[in-house]
């Protein structure tokens, strides 16, 4: 080429590959036509239209995009969707139905346990897999579980004692 | 990288889905076998590690964050060759090796001999990492890891591996594995020589940390200067070595 700019004809674009797949989402079966490179995060969020799921940094450093995958925290931006073909996601919609709240979730509203609510989504789905495997975890445990989740509003001291406010309610409910 | 668009490979093979690679075991010998689906959070619970290979068993649970453990993996940790990674600095202090698979067969290469760049394997194209293996120890094997991270989740500003077979009070194979401060992983083979043949000393572990110290190629950047760094490489050495000498003089 002896320019910067050559035309030419305007044909039709390389087919762009997708694939088909079905994920268990919130126990619903969901099938999707996706593109190979599709983020997990971005088909919750723009392809499912479940914006509860967040995205702070993309590069899997906040945690506000984390979701139960197969029962384990994960960051849903460090996922292609592709990979959750045949697999199950919980996100936080799935955590109670609409007119609910699920204990962690009153939790977080009865401590006070956010502000701006970005971070929130991706504390409370670390917070569930924490208590799902330890009920009644000390502070120290809890601040492990939550430590790769950042929130840059609260200062973290409420979103400890929002996770304990829900350990005990969860526990008196047996 | 695929993410932050530095690599757009045409194709990528997600071996996730094939089945029993996520094991780790300890064979009869004492080397450590982990497969390529074996996760960070696998072998930070690992009760075999915990009481058997004391250097892999520290590094565990500083790797990344919890949630990112969840995914990420020892030998793709190994394979991505990043220089800040936390596991190959183990696997050189473990003088370990990877089984690589490919349609030529499989093959066997020393950690060490894996990267040869940031980011750049010996790998061939149309070869996997099966599994990671950190050989038989020639003694009790002892040792840590130690990181300076900035916070939770963030790459080494400095970390240290030592690993240390002893039969008796004398050593008898020793590794250093240096992360962060180089544009690869650093052996740190002068310093890891010295230790061998003779009991840990406070003198002996000195000399070490020096030599670590030597050994490191620190740059300066967000995460400490240089010579900064460097100095990190000695307090750390030091720390683990005198934390051995003072574990047995405990047991004893
Ligand atoms: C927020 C964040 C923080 C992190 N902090 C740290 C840290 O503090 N310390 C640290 O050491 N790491 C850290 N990491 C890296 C992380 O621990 C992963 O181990 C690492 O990225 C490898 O991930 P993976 O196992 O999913 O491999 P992938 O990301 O899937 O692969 C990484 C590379 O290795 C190749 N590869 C993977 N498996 C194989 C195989 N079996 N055979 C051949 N090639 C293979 C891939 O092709 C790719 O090029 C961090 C990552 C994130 C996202
Ligand atoms: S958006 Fe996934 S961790 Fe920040
Ligand atoms: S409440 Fe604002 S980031 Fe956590």
């Amino acid at each position: 080429m002896t320019s910067l700019f050559q035309e030419v004809s305007p044909g039709a674009a390389e087919e762009t590959p997708t694939r088909q797949i079905t994920v268990t989402v919130n126990g619903e079966s969901r099938t999707a036509v996706v593109e190979p490179r599709l983020v997990l995060a971005h088909l919750l969020r723009n392809g499912l239209n479940m914006t509860g799921t967040h995205t702070g940094c993309d590069t899997s450093n906040c945690g506000a995009c984390t979701v139960l995958f197969d029962g384990k925290p994960v960051k849903s931006c460090t996922m292609f969707a592709v990979q959750a073909d045949g697999h199950e996601v919980m996100t936080v919609e799935g955590l109670a139905g609409p007119s609910e709240l699920h204990a962690i979730q009153e939790g977080f509203k009865e401590e006070h346990g956010l502000q701006c609510g970005f971070c929130t989504p991706g504390m409370m789905m670390a917070s569930k897999a924490l208590l799902d495997e330890n009920p009644s975890p000390s502070e120290d445990e809890i601040r492990w579980a939550l430590s790769g989740n950042l929130c840059r509003c609260t200062g973290y001291q409420n979103i400890v004692k929002a996770v304990m406010w829900a350990a005990r309610k969860l526990e008196d409910q047996g | 990288m695929i993410k932050l668009r530095f690599a757009s490979p045409e194709m990528l093979v997600d071996i996730n889905e094939i089945p029993d690679l996520g094991y780790h075991r300890i064979d009869a010998d004492g080397s450590v076998h982990v497969g390529a689906l074996c996760r960070h959070a696998d072998l930070e619970r690992s009760s075999l590690l915990a009481t058997r290979q004391p250097t892999m068993a520290a590094a565990a649970p500083l790797v990344a964050d919890p949630i990112v453990r969840n995914r990420g993996t020892l030998v793709g940790s190994l394979c991505h060759a990043d220089p800040q990674g936390d596991w190959a600095s183990v696997m050189v202090s473990l003088d370990g090796l990877v089984v690589a698979q490919g349609p030529r067969g499989r093959r066997t290469i020393a950690v060490k001999e894996l990267v040869h760049g940031p980011f750049q394997t010996t790998l061939a194209y149309d070869e996997v990492v099966v599994e990671a293996i950190a050989p038989a120890p020639k003694g009790a094997p002892a040792g840590g890891y130690l990181k300076l991270e900035r916070r939770v989740g963030d790459f080494a500003t400095v970390g240290v591996a030592v690993s240390v077979d002893r039969t008796g009070d004398e050593v008898t194979r020793a590794g250093i594995g240096l992360t962060g401060v180089g544009g690869s992983t650093i052996s740190a083979d002068d310093a890891a020589q010295l230790l061998v043949g003779g009991p840990l000393t406070s003198d002996a572990i000195g000399e070490a940390a020096a030599l670590a110290a030597q050994a490191a190629q620190p740059r300066t950047d967000h995460r400490g200067s240089a010579s900064y760094k460097r100095h990190l490489v000695s307090v750390f050495t030091s720390r683990i070595l005198t934390g051995l000498i003072r574990s047995q003089e405990e047991a004893a």
